[in-house]
């Protein structure tokens, strides 16, 4: 039989009940790990439901510092009953299975290249504990226990976890190192420790942080100066109006008169809620939503109003698996299309794809800025990937020197002076014209806002060349947010290639990761993380270098390659899809194979086989 | 006539108000709705109502939604910013404008097709907030702009132009408003100048949610025999509850009224609404009984118009927010950036 062996570099996946309390002994698990200073990716696989049904949280502990999932599972600690045949499958060949042996497994169950660890966990707690509820909770902390054990991880830590987790509250700390002990030494007298896969203590975490993107988004919102939020909750997007009132709360309220410096509205729709976004931002106030891909459909009409009239707004589109209701709580990128080009008739959108927690808050606040100075709708796309789990990241910074950008605004005093005011007026050739504040002068600078065609001067019209003026300074405009939107990250492998893949968001650990693999077996490739639309000019530079470029992203219909092939006009055939879209995290092993599968077909020759 | 600009030049002894503008600067474009219009008639009591409360026109935000009524803010009010939005949802965009600057004076201006049926939803929420504005439907039961279909105001029985009669039940916004808590509710018609204007600018100084329902004949074509809001029925089933002035605080009341037949209520910013009772079993500030009455004459075929509900006490969502009296929309860096030091701790946390 043989025992799989690593050290810092392996894959703990739990099964549990939802609704059992074993997310927070999971999450104190991961935090562990860190906290040994070993790096430690933990995702959320969990049902769209409240209570009762499967659930899990893998674990990804890697010293390397590689976050995205690996598929496989090496360790299962399997407390849920009914996932137990496929847990079981998802088990590699010599890895490992924890489960909780009180209730009789018969043989068959098992696998006979697995090992298998049995603790009685559920005898353990009702000999230990009467209440119920208490015998649910602590049941997850024993298993953290034994585990601390299995791979001979410092207790310590943990300690000071739930010491902190709990603070102030010592009788709960107390309950709960209890537990951890409990487990802890059932495991080191009755089972084999260490096993083949241990944690040991490094120095890989540095000075990153703990968070999930939702949250650094709503943070981000804060420091970006938004003082409006109007939202329908919707998974997997809520957490970010969640994290945005936890933070207001904390930094926005006025401590000696209790007055809130922003205002949250949970509106009755997602119509409701860009609408209440948009009445702000026309008024002078940074205003957001945040929703998900159905939320996103609901507001079509508003966007293209907001596009049209020319007013900032920023939603936060946390996307999951589509089309239609899909799947809530799996995640996919596949509302490009749908954000893109929102609304009928011609219309563009500026996109922001974030691939972390510490892009989630620094093109959070930087989307206001956007927002405000192109007077335009700004999507910022999260995905559930990002925005529900937990992940290290940078710690974020900011410069106390930066100010709000509020864009070109005409000030009561410029038009007392006389200054001509157009509201569609582009003074400056860059397709950006002036707006005013609703108020701010007695007999200047009064327009009327609407969806229909008007000329430069907000006046109605159905003139042709009036209305088509306009829609021709949209363009420009959307051609000058080009520069103003985050450029594009480049990685080259060591040698010249041929060889290029465009990827963004979310799949960007596991590209990292694939790039590795690649170049292991002699696969050299140049990378391109696009990190905004309009398509930046080092888009169409990188693809007129290489002779064949992979789209790497997260859908059926691949989105972005369709994007780039409609706004760059780029030939199809030089764009190859890689596609992963059945709602799973994408993998470094599936990039890393397709892109090897399609480089042989197209026998291009890796270079180091050249030399021989 | 409608294509000629309105003359610039006004008669050098047009009154002028405390502010020094005459009724003039209360007037936007000239409208291009159909002549005879009942829209035209609210635009002018509007206009009116402005003038008379001193209001500086560039402090009031007019938004509307899509219809015949949701184009009449071109028509009134040229110095003030408007916002023509989309079909049925200028309640969320007035809310998300008060949010950012609650000093302004939202008035909302809306139809029966805008209120009533697509937005419905957002017309019942806008009112369940308290958000502080005057919303006015123009109601015509009928989509004037797309010439002619029922609205969802359009009364059981009524009959179109063509013949064709409607029968699905009405929805009564008054009721609906009551029921969600508006805090100041009336009904009127446009043809009644003299009812309408106060009705306006209690409206205007009432600080909460302030709901409007005025019958607004479409000439066009609602205006016919068979149709329940048209200017004859109107005029025949109309029964006023009461006629009220408004007067600002620094006026005196003269006391010279048979007893029990004037209600005085003073609102929050001090101005005094005196209802002078015309049903004597009315009173406007009891909700529950203004649900019953209108319900029991309604029944009768009788179209209940007046102050029909007011709330002294009213607080608006601002309240409710708890937002500093300074707008959000002028609130600089050192006031909503937590800095570099908050962040570091926060960070910290996070570890």
């Amino acid at each position: 039989m043989s025992q799989l062996q690593a050290v810092n570099d392996f894959v703990v996946k739990f099964a549990n009940v939802n609704g059992s309390g074993s997310a927070s002994a999971n999450k104190l698990f991961a935090q562990s790990v860190l906290r040994m200073g070993v790096p430690a990716t933990p995702r959320n696989i969990f049902p769209s439901n409240i209570q009762g049904l499967p659930t899990w949280y893998e674990v990804r502990i890697s010293e390397a510092g590689h976050q995205g999932a690996r598929g496989g599972t090496d360790l299962m600690v399997q407390m849920n009953p009914q996932t137990w045949d496929q847990d079981v499958k998802s088990i590699v060949p010599g890895g490992y299975l924890f489960y909780d042996s009180t209730r009789n497994v018969p043989p068959s169950k098992f696998r006979a290249d697995i090992n298998v660890i049995g603790m009685p966990l559920t005898a353990i707690c009702n000999a230990e504990y009467t209440d119920s509820r208490q015998r649910q909770l602590f049941k997850n902390i024993i298993y953290v226990g034994a585990l601390s054990a299995l791979l001979d991880m410092d207790p310590g830590a943990i300690e000071t976890l739930l010491a902190d987790q709990f603070k102030g509250r010592d009788k709960i700390i107390a309950a709960n190192i209890h537990a951890l002990h409990l487990g802890r030494s059932y495991a080191k007298l009755h089972l084999a420790c260490p096993i083949g896969l241990t944690v040991r203590k490094a120095d890989k975490v540095g000075d990153r942080i703990f968070i999930e993107g939702n949250a650094a988004a709503g943070l981000g919102a804060v420091y970006g100066g938004a003082t409006v939020c109007a939202w329908y909750p919707i998974t997997p997007s809520t957490s970010v109006a969640e994290g945005f009132t936890r933070y207001c709360s904390r930094f926005r309220v006025d401590k000696e008169t209790g007055q809130k410096r922003f205002a949250i509205v949970q509106a009755e729709d997602e119509l409701a809620s860009i609408g209440m976004v948009i009445g702000a931002g026309w008024n002078g106030a940074r205003a957001f939503t945040a929703t998900s891909g159905p939320g996103l459909s609901l507001m079509q009409e508003f966007l293209g109003l907001a596009y049209f009239a020319e007013i900032p707004a920023v939603i936060f589109d946390v996307q999951r698996a589509g089309p239609s209701t899909g799947m809530p709580t799996r995640t996919q990128q596949c509302d490009l299309t749908a954000a893109a080009y929102a609304s009928h008739g011609d219309t563009k959108h500026v996109l922001l794809f974030p691939e972390d927690p510490y892009e989630c808050f620094t093109m959070a606040a930087e989307a206001f800025d956007l927002a405000d100075r192109l007077q335009t709708p700004i999507f910022v796309m999260l995905d559930l990937e990002i925005g529900m789990n937990d992940r290290l990241c940078a710690p974020f910074t900011w410069d106390d020197t930066r100010r709000m950008d509020r864009g070109k605004v005409m000030t009561a005093e410029e038009l007392e002076a006389g200054r001509d005011f157009g509201r569609y007026l582009d003074v400056d050739g860059d397709g950006i014209p002036y707006r005013t504040y609703p108020g701010t002068h007695p007999t200047r600078g009064s327009y009327f806002t609407r969806g229909t065609s008007r000329d430069r001067y907000a006046r109605y019209t159905e003139e042709g060349d009036a209305y088509q003026d306009n829609m021709e300074r949209l363009l420009k405009k959307f051609a000058t947010a080009r520069s103003l939107v985050p450029a594009p990250i480049r990685r080259d492998a060591k040698e010249a290639t041929k060889l290029g893949a465009i990827y963004f968001g979310s799949t960007a650990a596991a590209m990292d990761e694939a790039i590795e693999l690649l170049a292991a077996d002699g696969i050299a490739i140049d990378a391109l993380r696009i990190r905004a639309f309009p398509f930046n000019d080092d888009v169409e530079k990188f693809i007129a270098e290489h002779d064949q470029v992979f789209v790497v992203e997260q859908n059926r219909d691949a989105q972005l390659r369709a994007m780039l092939v409609n706004e760059l006009e780029i030939n199809p055939k030089k764009l190859s899809r890689v596609l992963h879209y059945d709602g799973s995290p994408i993998t470094a092993r599936f990039i890393a194979g397709a892109i090897a599968d399609t480089a042989s077909s197209l026998k291009i020759v890796p270079l180091r086989k050249v030399a021989t | 006539m409608t294509f000629l600009p309105k003359p610039k030049l006004h008669h050098p002894k047009l009154a002028s108000n405390e502010l020094g503008f005459t009724r003039r600067d209360y007037e936007g474009s000239i409208s291009t709705l159909c002549a005879g219009c009942g829209h035209d008639s609210i635009s002018a009591a509007i206009i009116h109502a402005c003038f008379e409360l001193n209001l500086p026109p560039h402090r009031i935000a007019k938004l509307s939604g899509i219809g015949c009524s949701s184009k009449t803010p071109t028509y009134f009010l040229g110095s003030s910013h408007g916002f023509n939005s989309v079909h049925g949802r200028m309640p969320s965009v007035l809310t998300g404008a008060n949010i950012a600057n609650r000093d302004l004076i939202y008035l909302g201006v809306s139809g029966d097709g805008d209120s009533a049926s697509i937005g419905l939803g957002q017309f019942a929420h806008a009112i369940r907030r308290g958000v502080n504005m005057t919303y006015i439907v123009e109601n015509n039961g009928v989509y004037g702009l797309t010439k002619g279909q029922f609205s969802a105001t359009a009364d059981k029985g009524a009959k179109s132009k063509r013949g064709v009669v409607n029968l699905d039940e009405p929805i009564d916004l008054i009721s609906m408003a009551l029921q969600l808590g508006a805090t100041y509710i009336g009904r009127s018609f446009s043809g009644d100048k003299t009812q309408l204007v106060p009705l306006i600018k209690g409206a205007l100084s009432h600080k909460g949610a302030a709901f409007i329902d005025c019958i607004s004949p479409c000439v066009a074509f609602n205006n016919h025999e068979g149709s329940t809001k048209s200017f004859d029925y109107v005029r025949e089933h109309n029964a006023a509850v009461n006629f009220l002035d408004v007067i600002e605080s620094r006026e005196e009341i003269v006391a010279d009224y048979a007893p029990g037949s004037v209600e005085i209520v003073r609102q929050h910013d001090g101005s005094l609404l005196k209802l002078r009772k015309l049903a004597s079993d009315y009173d406007a500030t009891d909700r529950i009984a203004a649900m019953n009455y209108l319900q029991t004459h309604h029944a009768r075929g009788e179209i209940v118009t007046g102050l029909l509900y007011v709330d002294p006490e009213a607080d608006d969502m601002h309240g409710y927010l708890g937002t500093p009296a300074r707008p959000l929309n002028a609130m600089d860096d050192g006031e909503l950036c937590p800095g570099s030091l908050a962040l570091e701790r926060l960070n910290a946390s996070l570890r």
